[in-house]
């Protein structure tokens, strides 16, 4: 100790709340302006009026927006829209991300891993933009390839819409969720599995008693990503949404002509996404992240 | 101890950023007031300043333009075409473009600042003039000026008062446009498009903007004359409710709204779409690809767009911006562009340089009975456009409103 104390006798090691707050100041910066400003300038914009001829904000305080809001019926349809659109593609994304996961923790031989890693990352490598217009022309309706391997079964493609969006939605954000479930079922011990088959229980049951309980934190991260990158999304709803739109096609369109509208309308993700992160704080997983 | 002065330091140094913070605000939001005021109280003045005095010098190495897709071509889109570097480099002004795909987003960009010029549209223009973010333009330093069409000069939607904020770019309808494919006899009517019973149910397209509605509006004109409309951009309550009736009514038969021009090209010759709204160079684009499409004026009229070019308030590179005007609306340039996008050019000139000889006529470049029931984008006013004093129209605010409403 003495040692090492004679060696760094610089004016930051005389001076550790100075070091300290020269650490925090550019982090805190980032959190309180950018982050938080940014949204307490959101939240007041959303009181504010435009004027009706050139569209420019007018700073006066009102509550007309969240009135309009709240009393035009188009507008909650499309909040309840989004929502059953995050959930739907949450829950696929789980169906999908959980076996798969399983499969490259415990099943699949350990050297494959970082292989089978990688390929799960490789979709985000390509542009989101690349990835969304690929499904465009797989969802077309009657020549898309997904329509042409529905045909022999009597069926028609899902065509560009509601379920285009989810599907869309869910091959883009599936990684999101595959990599902490991955993450979460490496880190359980194999020492559990064993007792729990030696104590006679089914595969079955040791998933339901064990396994689950215990990836149950990496499940609520992974649905975190999924929930929220699909409650903010626009562009796939423009691009394979037909005339399906979500919230974010709502702010996309006023913001020009009504940007304190838009601001009230950019509000309510930001409710439920609150909502939701108090919803998984009552589970409790939030503490072993 | 340690943790708890962790806390302290962290404490200041957040209340120190949040002063920091509320101190650029307050004076963010007192200068913004302030030009705000100065831009209400200069209404009965010229908005935007006066005019650029000239001479027109050296330029300053760069150019920001915003600009309709099609119109600033520097052969990325096809090697062929390509109007950018011949002037890069006669002026040594660089061009940098950002295209937009609809009149709202172009009012939007030009709020945010930051660029030189826009190709801006009627329903834009006076939104642009209002707001104060563009300035008057000297005619007299933009030689290409004295060959524009005289019936485009000094229109309602590019000058205030007599004074010109801009240089007239080229018109154009929009189109009824159909894959031949699937609609095999040709169209002349918006009424598949509207029509409850139309057979291309789920396969129709209309543009996705509030600007739209005034589409509808054209329609009723014809189909619904007891309705009492003569200009589609002045609709009164009653006018304004039966136009989004029909629109709700149309969306019923809509495969996919489009605002962005490549989508709706690719969504033309897959079929995917089979009949909607359209400009002609989509048509153009479409065709080149090989997809089998064809485009047609519809007999009710239609809505369209006469473009003018204009330079911002604020321009950083005020000698390139004027070079690039009147470069743009110079005759070869202006027709190599009208022949592109597919709209009438604004030079008279032009009309010898196209490459098909036809061009100009069978674009009604001239023809002024031609663009009679064409009605070109403009803005809706509380006070009615076409003069009635008795009703207050329905304002540009409300007609976004209403097509959001629609649209979710």
């Amino acid at each position: 100790m003495t040692t090492t104390t004679a060696t760094h006798r610089g004016f930051w090691y005389r001076h550790p709340g100075l070091r300290q707050g020269g650490l925090l100041t550019a982090p805190m910066a980032w959190l309180v302006v950018v982050y938080l400003g940014s949204l307490a300038a959101l939240f007041l914009t959303a009181f504010y009026q435009v004027d009706d001829f050139t569209g420019q904000v007018v700073r006066s305080f009102s509550l007309k927006n969240f009135q309009n809001l709240f009393t035009t019926s188009a507008y909650y349809q499309s909040v309840f829209r989004t929502i059953s659109i995050a959930v739907l593609v949450t829950v696929l994304c789980l169906v999908i991300a959980v076996p798969l996961a399983f499969f490259m923790a415990r099943v699949a031989p350990r050297s494959w891993r970082p292989v089978m890693v990688a390929l799960v990352l490789t979709p985000l490598w390509a542009s989101y933009l690349v990835k969304v217009y690929a499904w465009r022309s797989m969802l077309q309706p009657d020549t898309g390839v997904i329509a042409w391997f529905l045909k022999p079964l009597g069926l028609g493609g899902p065509g560009y819409g509601y379920l285009g969006i989810v599907i869309t939605l869910t091959y883009l954000w599936l990684p999101y969720m595959i990599l902490p479930v991955y993450a979460g079922l490496t880190r359980l011990p194999d020492s559990m599995l064993d007792a729990s088959a030696d104590l006679g229980a089914h595969s079955g049951r040791t998933f339901r008693s064990i396994v689950i309980p215990l990836i149950f934190p990496s499940v609520v991260a992974g649905s975190i990503f999924t929930f929220s990158l699909s409650l903010g999304d626009y562009i796939t709803a423009q691009i394979v949404g037909g005339k399906v739109t979500m919230l974010g096609n709502v702010v996309q369109q006023t913001y020009v002509t009504n940007l304190p509208f838009a601001a009230a309308v950019a509000t309510l993700p930001v409710i439920i996404i609150l909502l939701y992160l108090l919803a998984v704080r009552k589970t409790g997983a939030l503490e072993n992240v | 101890m340690h943790a708890k002065r962790l806390l302290k330091v962290a404490a200041v140094s957040a209340s120190a950023m949040l002063l920091v913070a509320a101190c650029g605000g307050s004076s963010g939001s007192s200068s913004s007031g302030s030009s705000a005021a100065a831009s209400g109280g200069a209404a009965a003045e010229t908005p935007g300043g006066s005019a650029f005095a000239g001479p027109v010098g050296m330029g300053e190495g760069q150019v920001n333009i915003l600009a309709w897709p099609g119109y600033v071509e520097d052969g990325s889109t096809d090697p062929a075409v390509d109007w950018v570097t011949p002037f890069e480099k006669e002026t040594g002004c660089q061009v940098n473009l950002k295209t937009f795909g609809t009149s709202d987003e172009a009012v939007k960009l030009m709020q945010g600042g930051g660029w030189d010029v826009v190709s801006a549209s009627g329903d834009a223009t006076l939104r642009l003039i209002y707001g104060d973010l563009v300035q008057p333009v000297n005619t007299d330093l933009v030689p290409s000026y004295a060959d524009i069409f005289p019936d485009l000069k000094m229109q309602k939607f590019n000058s205030v008062d007599g004074v010109a904020y801009g240089i007239p770019h080229g018109r154009g309808a929009n189109l009824i446009m159909w894959n031949t494919d699937k609609v095999t006899t040709p169209l002349d009517s918006w009424a598949v498009t509207f029509d409850p019973k139309s057979p291309y149910k789920g396969a129709v397209t209309a543009y996705d903007s509030p600007i739209f509605i005034a589409d509808a509006a054209v329609y009723l004109m014809a189909t619904q004359p007891e309705l009492g409309i003569k200009d589609p951009y002045a609709l009164d309550k009653t006018q304004f409710d039966a136009a989004i009736a029909l629109l709700t009514q149309q969306k019923e038969l809509i495969g996919e709204y489009w605002s962005d021009y490549t989508k709706a090209t690719q969504a033309f010759e897959s079929g995917s779409t089979a009949v909607g709204t359209s400009w002609q160079v989509i048509a153009n684009l479409a065709e080149a690809d090989g997809g089998h499409v064809a485009a047609a004026k519809a007999k009710e009229g239609a809505t369209g767009w006469s473009d003018t070019w204009m330079i911002a308030k604020d321009s950083a590179n005020i000698n390139c911006a004027y070079k690039w005007v009147d470069y743009i609306a110079s005759p070869s340039v202006n027709a190599q562009v009208a022949e592109w996008f597919g709209e009438a050019p604004s030079n008279a000139k032009a009309c010898d340089l196209t490459t098909d000889k036809n061009f100009c006529t069978s674009y009604h470049a001239g023809d002024t009975e031609y663009w009679k029931d064409v009605y070109y984008w403009n803005t809706p006013t509380t006070a009615c456009l076409d003069g009635r004093t008795d009703v207050q129209c329905i304002p540009y605010s409300e007609w976004g409103t209403a097509w959001t409403a629609l649209r979710s």
